[in-house]
């Protein structure tokens, strides 16, 4: 259990490092160290958890199963990787003037932040501390999203800021409902929050009340997810503030809220015995990939492009976890992994992709490939994966969502297949002239690093051809927590 | 059940419930920011005071703790933030327009009734207290969200966002007797955060806008912006 402390305590120490020492020019390498540091923390956790099995801290208050802690692997590598992007490409963004020194600490810094606020919500027990390691990490991102200061981004960070702020609040009301059906047959006391301890005894709660609980629960997360209606400050978020804080948004902040919504529904479904929740979760996400996959089709902006496709993804997810057999569950599991990869190795090309226009209007970039053929590769194959071809991971999910949308609810994979037909045709619209095309006047190659996109790139690549034993394991322990049964 | 039936401590609540729906309501009635401020700092010592009512009437000493900072965060500290920047921004002489101000004063009357159908499901379990807690709870909630709809003025919009919270917090202590000593001591902190960085985001918002009417955010849309 050592490591589940490291794990909190790294990114602690790198906030404070970075916020009140460090020098800025080796931030960004500082960073990375932390970072790297986390992740071998989170993989000496992940054995250990692998060894032992479920492990809970003396006190309670940390909690790792096989759920969560593929999940804080999955969140230490994606923030490993970013950071790594985030240093030359912040050092870039100094250079040209749209950010000074101060604003780049306070970037650094609340990175850390952001990250100790993800594995908060994934290691902790109590349900009221999830909700506020949630809310932390609003704070934590929403500086940084008005972090070049013009009128849009100060706008796009007001709107996340208040929209956020309030849909959370009612995921709070949703925990203390919650907290208020334990605790009439539990007793007053401390636990009545804590997770394991609601789990075990979710036949005795209340189910009138746990089903007023979770919509407050689904529609205040959900906001966070990115959830149609919800999703509006979704895309300008992720298009105003700096890149490397999209891809971490997008790979790690929207599944980690997922991750909540799951754990709250095994709550509730075991509390009311029906698949009422299953259903709300079904509907929202449907309606979020159908939508998301039509407004892909209107944009003209690169980053709000693949923030749609992001609400795209999470709806597919949230609509797997929504139906909650073993298949579709373990489907979900593995396309979390997969988007993740994918989406913040998207984001990283697509980062370079606008330094290297001067701009994110996609009628403005064009000839990536010819001006610099590693990026116009690297957003070609990052687009073709995350469209869901074969031979890619995403591929191999969305497959896995589709054959356990046949196997229960045969009427709804052709609204999916559509779904999918449609995102794909809005993606490579707008890929297609921005990777070949004619190389604008005055477009030179920039100093780009690459080597995070390849090793996402060649995961998802790898986990399309075969998905690993050990992962396969992993995804059907989990699958057998959240659904009761597994598939393999 | 008569209300004379009832022990001094629920009759001591419901008043103090039915007090802060009041509160609510003076503030989606208030266009001057300065009174607007003052309401909910009204509101922030209300909330503060049930929570030391629950804690002495029912033996909760822990409860003491989340009345003091209450008491300090919501009743003095955050308002009078928000006043000085008011002042600091040169806001207080100006006036907050309601568009419809009885359109809104209906929509407020129909979501308190609307949360008390909501909170149906919670009678059958729970005595009339916890009933009227989490219903009026849910109405400040709902209220605060609705002073945010009709507001333009951004310090209106963070009096709101706060508002929401108080209404959390009166959930928690009345029904539940106060959420477990570690959330509530998070949620504090996150509160006095959000507080400090909406104040730096009015300065933002103030320079790149130059006014801090939030309707005038208005250059991102879902499509093009050229």
């Amino acid at each position: 259990m050592i490591a589940v402390y490291l794990v909190l305590l790294i990114p602690l120490a790198g906030m404070a490092v970075l916020g009140l020492a460090a020098d800025t020019r080796h931030a960004g390498r500082i960073n990375v160290r932390c970072n790297a540091l986390a992740l071998a923390a989170s993989i000496w956790l992940a054995a250990d958890v692998l060894v032992h099995g479920p492990r809970l801290s003396s006190g309670q208050l940390l909690y790792i199963d096989s759920f969560n802690v593929y999940l804080i692997v999955l969140t230490a590598f994606v923030g490993l990787t970013t950071s790594i992007f985030s240093g030359p490409y912040m050092a870039h963004e100094q250079e040209t003037g749209r950010v000074n020194a101060g604003r780049l600490r306070l970037y650094h810094s609340m990175y850390q932040g952001f990250m100790l606020a993800m594995y908060l919500v994934l290691t902790t027990n109590n349900m009221g501390v999830l909700w506020v390691a949630m809310e932390g990490a609003t704070l934590a991102t929403v500086l940084l999203v008005s972090l070049y200061r013009t009128p849009e981004s100060v706008e796009a960070a007001w709107k996340y800021f208040i929209l956020c702020g309030v849909g959370i609040a009612l995921a709070l009301f949703g925990t203390v409902l919650l907290y208020f059906a334990a605790e009439q047959k539990l007793g007053i006391g401390g636990n009545a929050l804590l997770w394991t301890v609601l789990h075990e005894n979710a036949g005795l709660l209340e189910p009138s009340i746990m089903k007023l609980a979770f919509v407050f629960l689904l529609v205040g997360y959900g906001t966070k997810i990115g959830l149609v209606p919800l999703h509006n400050w979704l895309p300008d978020a992720h298009s105003e503030g700096p890149t490397p804080m999209s891809a971490i948004l997008s790979g790690l902040l929207l599944n980690d809220t997922l991750y909540a919504v799951v754990r709250c529904k095994m709550l509730v479904d075991g509390s009311l015995g029906t698949p009422i929740a299953g259903y709300l979760m079904m509907g929202f996400g449907l309606l979020s990939f159908l939508v998301a996959a039509l407004f892909l089709h209107r944009q003209t902006d690169i980053k709000r492009l693949f923030s749609y496709s992001s609400i795209e993804h999470m709806g597919l997810m949230t609509f797997a976890f929504g139906i909650g057999s073993p298949w579709a569950t373990f489907a979900a599991l593995f396309h979390m992994t997969t988007h993740s990869l994918t989406k913040s190795a998207i984001f990283v090309t697509v980062g370079h992709a606008a330094q290297l226009a001067g701009t994110q209007r996609m009628d403005k970039i064009r000839g990536l490939i010819l001006t610099q053929p590693e990026i116009g590769w690297g957003l070609l194959i990052g687009t073709v994966a995350i469209a869901g071809f074969p031979p890619f991971g995403v591929f191999a999910s969305e497959f896995l969502v589709l054959i356990a949308t046949m196997r229960d609810y045969p009427w709804l994979t052709p609204l999916l297949l559509i779904g999918i037909g449609v995102a794909f045709a809005g993606l490579f619209r707008h890929l297609h002239p921005m990777v070949y095309g004619d190389i604008p006047e005055g477009q030179n190659a920039i100093p780009a690093n690459l080597l995070p996109v390849m090793i996402h790139l060649a995961l998802v690549l790898w986990l399309g051809l075969s998905i690993p034993g050990f992962l396969g394991n992993w995804f059907s322990q989990a699958t057998q927590l959240i659904s009761g049964a597994s598939p393999l | 059940m008569a209300f004379s039936g009832l022990s001094l401590y629920s009759q001591a609540v419901l008043l103090l419930a039915g007090l802060i729906a009041l509160t609510s309501f003076l503030m989606l009635g208030q266009s001057r920011l300065v009174r607007l401020v003052l309401v909910f700092a009204l509101q922030g010592i209300l909330l503060a005071a049930t929570t030391a009512m629950v804690a002495g009437a029912l033996d909760f000493p822990h409860l003491y703790v989340s009345a003091g900072l209450s008491f300090l965060l919501k009743g003095i500290l955050i308002p009078v933030m928000l006043h000085r920047l008011i002042h600091r921004l040169g806001l207080h002489r100006e006036l907050d327009t309601i568009r419809h101000p009885a359109r809104v004063m209906m929509g407020g009357a129909f979501l308190m009734v609307f949360s008390y159908y909501v909170s149906l499901p919670v009678v059958a379990h729970s005595p009339l207290v916890t009933l009227n807690a989490i219903a009026v709870s849910l109405a400040v909630v709902l209220l605060g969200m609705l002073l945010m709809i009709t507001r333009r003025q951004a310090v209106a919009h963070v009096v709101g966002f706060m508002s929401i919270e108080n209404g959390l917090f009166f959930a928690a202590v009345v029904s539940t007797y106060g959420m477990p000593m570690v959330v509530e001591l998070g949620v504090a902190a996150d509160v006095l955060v959000a507080a400090v960085v909406f104040g730096v985001f009015f300065f933002q918002i103030r320079e790149s806008i130059d006014s801090l009417d939030v309707d005038r955010l208005s250059k991102l849309s879902e499509t093009d912006r050229t």
